[in-house]
């Protein structure tokens, strides 16, 4: 059986970490299965959004420890995590967690690195790092706290305690709470129904959202009223505004 | 080891006595210690269909066991805070949380935590001789296993609140005639029919039941609008269930329904 599951529906691209032995523990194979992945998936124009899950009690507890602690602070210096990491964080269209279980470390990081979080009831978040000598090394100190904010983010990083699904959308760290047998099916839902607007759309909206995190506002709108004038050079954006005005579905091409 | 809890499972019933009759079969630490293993065995176990809770001797538990509570007016003031986070809480949150119906049977004597442990139960059966006593006040403490938060729900603010600040006992009868406990039987009739309640359920769609019992229990947090979701959401969930198909079709069939609770 593969360490990583890829099953699509219609527009919307499914990808399961499916390692249930080592808790799907996110190790150097299953996190560059994970970026190639998405890379045929960003050139691919039939996929418009993509789903990443894991295992009904677990979505990822974690990276391999067996092979982090081979490596020392040469071999360390030169992880080609980092890397991995950037590729995943590349990917240009909308990409959706749906968590059921743990989600702790290397996992937590993961749920963190994509757009949107639809949650089991049964999930928990947590960045147990500290309690290991170590730190989050893969956006977990950054993305949390620009996610929940520096009271609960130095919490978790600090302590190592992870919060609930319930604790982790009163924070905003989660968009949907639901019960854990239907988590995926409700995120795979909303997925379909992203993957229905205009991929330039989704994407230059995307973008915006992600720059929000890197610029200060004045440039943030700069850089958003950019995004929105280029879309005015776009098919879909004539389509979609006439189907609205005539009262119909648009037909959108990705053009 | 001594045996604090007597589990005895048949026909998809898991009983647990509390088994220290001397004491009134009230809780220490060991105890705790065999309840929360047996807890594990029902939760994991799907042929356990539902969860029997009584107590062994003439008492059902009379709470926390003073005796472990050596107190010495001269030394350092005991953490009771621990045994409430380490044993009782989590011993709530399981029952709670158990996608089973749990029965208490109330053979006797509820006293501080061993009242509001069966109060909080989804289903109490007592004893006519039995008895509700809130007894945390008179020590100055506060009612504690649940009980600050399901008193309210059974009993209404008021009688709780008069409940609670009294640590009056409540008999089973009056707490049968404010709707607090399910049902009152004559004492030599509990065993039997809270057995047969148990059996009855063990037979029914768990599934279903468990979902009743989860809808139930987020509605007391809930908005209405938070609570229709719950229940579009968990109806979705029971409507794949195997129990719900064998429903319609024994329904439809005119012939009785074999559950297995999935």
């Amino acid at each position: 059986m593969s360490a990583l599951i890829s099953e699509q529906q219609g527009r919307v691209l499914t990808l399961t970490l499916n390692r249930p032995e080592a808790r799907n523990a996110l190790n150097n194979s299953l996190l560059t299965g994970l970026a190639d992945a998405l890379e045929a998936a960003a050139g691919d124009p039939g996929v418009g959004a993509v789903v990443i899950t894991g295992q009904p009690r677990f979505f990822a507890a974690g990276a391999d420890l067996r092979e982090m602690a081979s490596r020392g602070l040469a071999d360390t210096l030169n992880d080609p995590r980092p890397l991995i990491w950037q590729r995943l964080d590349n990917f240009p269209k909308p990409l959706i967690a749906a968590v059921n279980g743990y989600a702790l470390g290397a996992g937590c990081e993961l749920v963190l690195l994509c757009d949107l979080v639809i949650a089991g009831d049964n999930a928990s978040f947590g960045l147990p790092e500290i309690t290991l000598g170590l730190m989050p090394g893969a956006g977990g100190t950054q993305r949390l706290i620009r996610t929940v904010g520096k009271a609960l983010a130095s919490r978790m990083v600090l302590s190592g305690e992870a919060i609930s699904a319930a604790r982790a959308q009163e924070a905003g760290l989660v968009a949907e709470v639901h019960p854990a047998a239907l988590t995926l099916e409700y995120a795979q839902r909303l997925a379909a129904k992203i993957a229905g607007h205009a991929p330039l759309a989704l994407q230059a909206a995307k973008q915006s959202l992600r720059q929000s995190q890197e610029s200060g506002l004045a440039l943030g709108l700069k850089q958003e009223r950019t995004l929105f004038t280029l879309l005015a050079a776009t098919d879909d954006r004539r389509e979609g505004i006439a189907a609205f005005l005539e009262k119909r579905s648009p037909n959108f091409t990705g053009r | 080891m001594e045996n604090l809890i007597v589990c005895d499972v048949q026909q998809g019933v898991m009983t647990l006595t509390l088994n220290r009759p001397e004491r009134l079969n009230s809780f220490n630490d060991a105890m705790h210690r065999q309840l929360a293993g047996f807890l594990t065995q029902a939760e994991r176990d799907d042929s356990i269909r539902c969860l029997l809770i009584t107590g062994a001797g003439r008492g059902f538990c009379a709470g926390q066991d003073l005796n472990d509570r050596n107190v010495d007016p001269a030394g350092d003031a005991p953490d009771l805070g621990y045994s409430v986070e380490a044993f009782y809480n989590p011993l709530v949150r399981r029952l709670a949380r158990l996608p089973k119906p749990v029965i208490a049977a109330v053979n006797g004597v509820a006293a501080g935590a061993g009242a509001t442990l069966a109060l909080g139960c989804d289903m109490v059966i007592a004893a006519r001789s039995a008895s509700f006593v809130m007894a945390f006040s008179k020590l100055g403490l506060i009612p504690d296993c649940g009980g600050t938060w399901f008193l309210p729900r059974v009993a209404g603010r008021a009688r709780a609140m008069g409940l609670a600040l009294t640590g009056g006992k409540l008999s089973a009868e009056q707490a049968a005639e404010w709707g607090m406990i399910w049902q009152l039987v004559e004492d030599a009739d509990l065993h039997d029919t809270s057995i047969a309640q148990a059996r009855h359920f063990a037979t029914q769609p768990t599934y279903g039941l468990g979902l009743i019992k989860q809808a139930l229990l987020a509605a007391e947090h809930n908005t209405l609008d938070q609570q229709l979701d719950v229940e579009r959401d968990y109806q979705r969930l029971a409507g794949r269930s195997a129990d719900y198909r064998e429903g319609v079709a024994a329904f439809l069939a005119k012939r009785t329904p074999q559950f297995r609770g999935k």
